[in-house]
């Protein structure tokens, strides 16, 4: 949407290695950790929407935390590269094909000088990471590299043609593969959350409702968020001032169906928050595809609460 | 059924996940904490400060800084709430405007004003940039006077061009660019105030006074 904002792929100069898009399937785009320290101007962080899968793609490879990759979300992507290089898959497991056949262990394998890679859907998971060692060269825009949805920063996501400047080869450290696994949804998946910041605004009930619920995860849902159909909750309509929101927080319109914000989430927001999924349970909700079950589990505040400052003016609830 | 929250008598420090705390001020202020925040010898542990209305939001760089965190913005509240300091001594802005918007005449009908009316209670009132949000660089200013509160348009626009200068219950804004928005645009100006290329990349910040200075009235 911002157009100012968007940033080209960098153009391939002549003797840089290049990744030539030959088909993005139904959504692929850049990603890296994240832009940090301008919510407060309504930028959101966004960066990879599964964290650890996209980490893990990178060491893979050898490159340095944060380096720009592919998120291939349902699969269907298809690139060529013009160089040898090391690259590695991870997050929701997809068959991959080179020039036509099937690779035996996708985690991690050698692409040479022209060869295609073809990506297959995915069975199990949504978003699959794919890391080429010297990562992916792009401009970043206010500090991170990533396409965000909602805003329009960083890159567009992938179309047919585009080509992207690829840095230089990185020696491969020795991960072995059978130890690098992505956690992924299963058919219920248990995510675990912290109440707050406005459970106190939500009824026993209705807090009661937002544990005991199977909720199922809704075809409407994208990097923003990933909304949740089930038995709604009852407050309905609040008149809460916007305030800033977190990555992981669980939003209740007054439909009563609770929205979980990923990565590209509004940084304020002006409808209740009951709690926030916990950062390692939130790569899980991001891998979580259409229809499939979610349970919400409790952390204990484990008695956390903080003192009270002198003169009691001040309050805390953890 | 609308729920009406009885405004908060004592600051209140609010978990919002696992990094994050959201303050919650009884009576303002949520600019000068965060500009306060800024100047903690422990800033560099703080990832974002999101200030609103009537909360800041604070988020640890890592989970393992969240506890420390509190404990810290515990510290801080009191010794402002005790003595609230000068904080950041506010700036104003300028902002040289064209009012002409393509809604301008729609809402001097709808308010039973004038143009020149709806023009002149714009540029003569006191705006503040009240926190950005919606979108990057789409700061919420307050101030706008009671005669111009309108509800938003029923049907939001799909997409409006940087500059253009709105209005919506008490606030204004000035769109950052390729946004929708549902606000009645009456205005238009050729500052940008939001340009990601730029270090930094915002005219306004949260605090800031505003004044709309009129360049021309259709």
């Amino acid at each position: 949407m911002l157009t100012a904002a968007r940033s080209t792929p960098a153009p391939p100069k002549n003797g840089t290695a290049r990744l030539s898009v030959i088909s993005p399937g139904p959504l692929t785009t850049v990603q890296d950790q994240g832009r940090t320290g301008y919510a407060h101007l309504g930028v959101s962080p966004s960066g990879a929407a599964d964290r650890a899968s996209f980490a893990l793609a990178n060491r893979l490879v050898g490159n340095f935390p944060g380096t720009p990759a592919l998120e291939c979300t349902f699969g269907g992507l298809s690139i060529r590269l013009d160089a040898a290089r090391v690259v590695a898959l991870t997050g929701a497991p997809v068959p991959a094909l080179v020039n036509g056949r099937p690779v035996a262990d996708p985690t991690r394998f050698r692409l040479t000088a022209g060869d295609v890679l073809s990506l297959g859907r995915p069975n199990v998971g949504l978003r699959t990471y794919l890391a080429i060692s010297g990562g992916l060269l792009v401009e970043p825009v206010l500090g991170g590299a990533g396409h965000d949805v909602l805003a329009g920063h960083g890159p567009h996501p992938l179309r047919a043609g585009d080509e992207f400047a690829i840095g230089a080869a990185n020696p491969c450290p020795q991960v072995p593969v059978e130890l690098a696994i992505s956690r992924l949804p299963q058919a219920t998946t248990i995510v675990r959350f912290r109440w707050g910041p406005r459970h106190e605004l939500f009824d026993r009930s209705d807090r009661q409702r937002l544990t005991t619920t199977r909720w199922r995860v809704s075809a409407d849902s994208n990097r923003v968020g990933v909304r949740l159909q089930g038995d709604p909750l009852q407050i309905g309509k609040i008149h809460l001032a916007s305030e800033g929101m977190v990555r992981g927080a669980i939003q209740v319109p007054p439909s009563g169906e609770p929205i979980v914000f990923l990565a590209d989430h509004p940084v304020t927001g002006g409808y209740p928050v009951i709690g926030a999924v916990v950062e390692r349970d939130l790569d899980l909700v991001a891998q979580a595809p259409p229809g499939i079950g979610l349970r919400f589990q409790p952390i204990s505040s484990g008695g956390r609460t903080m003192k009270l400052a002198s003169r009691q003016r001040i309050t805390t609830k953890s | 059924m609308l729920q009406r929250i009885p405004a908060p008598t004592t600051a209140r420090l609010l978990r919002a996940g696992d990094r994050g705390w959201l303050v919650e001020l009884p009576s303002g202020g949520a600019t000068s904490i965060a500009a306060a925040v800024h100047d903690q010898p422990w800033a560099a542990q703080v990832a974002e400060v999101v200030p609103a209305a009537k909360t800041v939001l604070v988020t640890a760089i890592d989970c393992a800084w969240t506890d420390a965190l509190g404990s810290a913005l515990v510290s801080l509240l009191e010794e402002a709430l005790d003595r609230p300091g000068p904080g950041r001594r506010p700036r104003t802005i300028e902002i040289p405007v064209h009012y002409g918007g393509p809604d301008l005449t729609e809402v001097a009908d709808a308010l039973g004003l004038g143009v020149a009316d709806v023009t002149r209670e714009h540029a003569a009132a006191e705006h503040v940039v009240g926190f950005f949000g919606f979108a990057p660089g789409f700061a919420y200013i307050d101030g706008c006077p009671d005669v111009l509160a309108l509800p938003r348009r029923t049907s939001p626009r799909t997409r409006i061009e940087a500059g253009y200068v709105a209005i919506a219950g008490n606030q204004t804004v000035v769109y950052p660019g390729g946004t929708p928005g549902g606000w009645h645009l009456i205005g238009h100006t050729e500052q940008r105030l939001w340009n990601p290329d730029n270090n930094p990349p915002n005219r306004l910040e949260v605090g800031d006074r505003v004044a709309f200075r009129v360049v021309t009235t259709c």
